[in-house]
């Protein structure tokens, strides 16, 4: 097990050094001076000049790289060309809001998605079988930004339930955040939760007619069990490699989403990065997103063997 | 009174192609100590014939009617709860497949203590101790480390004993082993025979062995039933069935084996069984029979005693061929 | 279906099977009429409809009605009219970056399943790094250092499809190999270049085509989205996505423009993706579902 994690480890160690160099090579092929691309147009030549220095950016390229690595393992991202401050500061402040609405749309997915998945299984061929399996068609097709701008326009143009945008932090007020969270976290979760379904579903129903389910019947146990127990268990690993695989669509539906409802987010730092050419942090941010990308699928990797004694023994092995 | 008896035991499958009766009016019993054989073809009913007894069949699509009485209970009306509390208890399975029949993701001791827990309300540490027992009862070596292990790391032979381990248990009154040895090598199978009979032996459970191998009933088996079509054709103990077999179906078997065959050739039964979407009046074998005559496609031949505890469903029954 | 070369079962016999099993299904079918109703609209739409660049300051944010079936923008545009070009937008998303893929992809996977020992682990440490780019991250990178435009989204959309193709090809070469039949074509004499073009593409056609459904709704939605954020058709071209970023500002007077935009994504993507299931069915039944 433990030479399994090791193994993995080093997999995603060589991931993130290629993905370093790719970023590191981007954006120095940008056309013109990297220092004014660093700085931005309107910076003064001495700034232009400040940059330069403190990112070597004078130097051969495989020592700018050494500068670029220990710059990144320091916390020294540049600052940004719109307000000279330091990226990580904005960073470190942004971050946090996408993790919530993250965490929060993932909740939601997991339990409507997860929930709905096992009943659709249970009831297969009924009606709740169909209205689930129809949602989670719709729910796969409908793009994003759609049921935000839907959702905006039901819940407060048209019945002015909930507010359109805005974010209130939640130490500030706990209240006001959720109230201001709940709208996007179900739009952002909703086409998480219809793939999470049929996956669900799918393993569920695989699992429900397989031999050992049959076993776990003529043993007499309670039904609650051979369900909850058996044949989810067996369902758990189709699941969690869905979610690993789906985070990717999660980041960027949380871009969206807070393009939409306007979060001051990490997602909405990266498109206003780009729109207005702020390389500094849009370098910053690429590789945070690649960091984070690499780091979560290594643990649902792990997961997924804790889960799995075949992989789980067979690591161990050294084989 | 015997242990088990099943009387006019019939079941219909609702399918999308039409009511498929599996199972027609099979009546048998089963006493305490006996091992009993339900032998034919695939399709011919002996599995659906066992599991009803545990109602281990489709719910929704599953009609049954007819009586199974264990121990003077009627079993066919009990409520679902009631019939979980003799699910593992008084009457328990040995699945066909070892390979699947076992939940990966668990170890082999907590699928053994599972059902010790869910009848015998024993602690996880009492239960432990039971199925460590358990294992060594089947023939399992190094019982302790094999607890721990995962079915995956097991082979073939050893899970079908962990198998067997999980159906004797609770010390049921009715063991039912679907085709238990089909699934393994040859000279696996000779073992777990032994571990069935070492359990009629000791602990005195009586056994519903269904299989289409005739050599493992010859080999274990105390009666035998044949069926074929779904209904039970030839009912006797087994010495007296292997030295006078009398309906022809069995006599096609037995020529059928390999130790029958005739320059180096098996003989088969022609023809092909029945559609089980339909149920004439007349003997469902007589297409395929040698010794069909005209009254056999006029009526269905009863079940009837043609000696002392040797019943044939045959109007033209024959000796040895 | 590896077994389809091996037995002599004609080809129009097979697919005139698998076309009755797939047109006795109720969703794929469905998909069917609406995956050919967006390519209709997709490539004749253009032509019948209006110019969806014509402004018309006297009807702006005008609702539905007989001249403009769909409404106008706020520029007095035809909602109608855009709404086609942007369908043809969509496809050109889909089908290009499914080339590109592919035209990509397809000689990496069959390179590196062939060259096992050496070029097999890099081959597949390269598509660890591509995975481990979330598309929009990419597409974001992408339009950052060559400005946005459809061509980024194409090759955005492009690159995230490799990985796929390149497993499929390189799992469809792995199992081709230890086929007996191309053991036997191999002691007969024939080349590397052979064995591709005679036995592993053809049997790539199958899961390739049913990627291909997954992946054109994956680009349609891809296009779209970085279209609303701006990072993708910058206008005047008409795309789905930039619509909805008009209509998003003009929400509380012009809701129908956030409709029609929103469900002809909605409506292509299910159309594919009912289609894409029922082809998985059919072709390939033993992926498991």
């Amino acid at each position: 097990m433990l030479w399994f994690i090791l193994r993995r480890c080093g997999s995603a160690v060589i991931v993130l050094f290629l993905g370093s160099i790719l970023i590191f090579l981007g954006i120095r092929a940008l056309p013109g001076d990297p220092a004014v691309v660093m700085a931005g147009q309107e910076a003064s030549p001495a700034v232009v000049e400040a940059i330069r220095h403190e990112f070597g950016l004078d130097k051969p390229l495989p020592a700018q790289y050494l500068d670029y690595v220990t710059q990144t393992l320091t916390g020294n991202f540049g600052r940004s060309t719109q307000d000279q401050l330091p990226v990580i500061d904005i960073i470190a402040q942004r971050l946090p809001v996408t993790l919530e609405l993250s965490a929060l749309a993932m909740l939601i997915a997991i339990v409507i998605g997860v929930g709905a998945g096992i009943v659709a299984a249970i009831r297969r061929g009924r009606f709740a079988d169909y209205v689930a399996t129809g949602f989670g068609l719709a729910g796969l097709s409908v793009p994003h930004f759609w049921l935000g701008l839907l959702g905006i326009l039901l819940f407060a143009v048209t019945w002015r339930v909930l507010p359109a945008s805005g974010y209130v932090p939640f130490t500030e007020d706990p209240g006001q955040n959720l109230q201001r969270m709940i709208l996007p976290a179900l739009v952002l979760g909703a086409g998480f939760a219809a793939i999470l379904m049929r996956q669900t579903r799918s393993a569920m129903l695989g699992a429900l007619s397989a031999d050992y389910v049959r076993t776990a019947r003529s043993k007499g146990l309670s039904e609650v069990k051979v369900v909850g127990a058996h044949a989810l268990r067996n369902s758990l690993t189709t699941v969690i490699t869905v979610l690993g695989l789906q985070l990717g669509a999660l980041i960027s539906g949380a871009v969206v989403t807070e393009q939409i409802f306007v979060i001051p987010g990490f997602g909405k730092l990266t498109v206003d990065a780009v729109l207005t050419r702020n390389y500094p942090v849009i370098q910053a941010v690429v590789l945070v997103t690649v960091v984070g990308y690499v780091v979560v699928n290594l643990l649902v990797d792990i997961a997924y063997a804790l889960l799995n004694p075949r992989i789980r023994l067979s690591g161990a092995r050294h084989d | 009174m015997s242990l088990l008896e099943i009387s006019d035991l019939t079941v219909d499958f609702d399918t999308e192609d039409g009511l498929v009766q599996a199972v027609r009016d099979i009546s048998l019993t089963l006493d305490e100590g006996e091992i009993l054989a339900l032998c034919g073809e695939s399709g011919c009913g002996k599995s659906v014939t066992a599991m009803s007894v545990p109602r281990l069949l489709p719910p929704g699509t599953t009609r049954l009617s007819g009586s199974v009485k264990l121990d003077g209970r009627e079993l066919t009306t009990l409520p679902e709860p009631a019939m979980r509390q003799v699910r593992g208890k008084d009457v328990s399975v040995v699945f066909q497949e070892p390979m699947t029949s076992l939940n990966p993701s668990f170890t082999v001791g907590y699928q053994i203590a599972e059902v010790l827990r869910r009848h015998e309300r024993l602690s996880r540490q009492a239960a432990g101790r039971r199925a460590v027992e358990l294992l060594e009862l089947v023939g399992i070596p190094a019982p302790q480390r094999r607890m721990k292990e995962y079915p995956h790391q097991l082979s073939g032979g050893m899970r079908q004993r962990v198998m067997i381990a999980i159906a004797v248990a609770c010390s049921p009154r009715v063991l039912i082993a679907d085709e238990p040895t089909t699934a393994l090598d040859v000279t696996i199978q000779a073992g777990v025979l032994d571990v069935f009979r070492d359990l009629r032996d000791r602990l005195g459970t009586a056994i519903i062995l269904i299989t289409h191998d005739l050599g493992v009933v010859a080999d274990i088996a105390d009666r035998a039933v044949v069926m074929y079509a779904g209904r039970a054709v030839e009912q006797a103990p087994v010495t007296e069935l292997f030295a006078r077999p009398r309906h022809p179906y069995t006599l096609g078997l037995m020529n059928a084996l390999p130790s029958a065959a005739v320059n180096g050739r098996l003989a088969e039964i022609p023809g092909m069984v029945p559609s089980p979407l339909s149920d004439p009046d007349e003997c469902a074998f007589q297409a395929r029979c040698p010794r069909a005559q005209a009254d056999c496609r006029l009526s269905r031949p009863p079940l009837e005693r043609h000696a002392p505890e040797h019943l044939a469903a045959c109007f033209h029954p024959g000796g040895k061929s | 279906m590896t077994e389809t070369l091996a037995v002599p079962v004609p080809m129009s016999a097979r697919r005139g099977r698998m076309w009755r099993r797939f047109r006795r299904r109720p969703m794929p079918m469905a998909g069917l009429v609406l995956v050919v109703a967006f390519l209709l609209l997709a490539l004749i739409g253009p032509l019948v409809t209006g110019d969806p660049a014509q402004q018309d300051y006297l009807a702006t944010l005008a609702p539905p009605s007989g001249a403009h079936p769909m409404g106008t923008d706020d520029l007095g545009r035809d909602a109608f009219a855009r709404i086609a070009h942007g369908a043809q937008v969509s496809l050109q998303a889909g089908v290009l970056s499914m080339l590109l893929a592919m035209v990509v992809g397809i000689p990496i996977g069959l390179v590196a399943g062939f060259y096992r020992r050496w070029l097999d682990p890099i081959v597949m440490r390269l598509v660890d790094v591509t995975l481990a780019f979330p598309f929009l991250v990419f597409a974001v990178g992408l339009a950052a250092i060559i400005g946005p435009s459809l061509k980024g989204v194409v090759i955005a959309l492009g690159f995230s499809q490799l990985p796929a193709i390149i497993r499929i090809t390189r799992g469809e070469v792995l199992a081709i190999r230890e086929m007996d039949y191309v053991a036997a074509a191999v002691a007969d004499g024939a080349g590397d270049g052979h064995i591709i073009f005679r036995y592993v593409l053809p049997n790539c056609a199958s899961p390739l085509i049913v990627q291909a459904t997954v992946a054109i709704p994956t680009a349609i939605i891809g296009e779209s989205t970085l279209s609303f954020l701006g990072l993708g058709v910058q206008p005047p071209t008409p795309s789905w996505g930039v619509m909805l970023t008009t209509a998003q500002q003009y929400l509380g007077d012009a809701p129908w423009l956030a409709i029609w935009p929103g469900l002809m994504i909605a409506l292509a993507t299910l159309g594919f993706n009912l289609l894409g299931d029922g082809l998985r069915d059919v072709l390939d039944p033993r992926s498991g579902r």
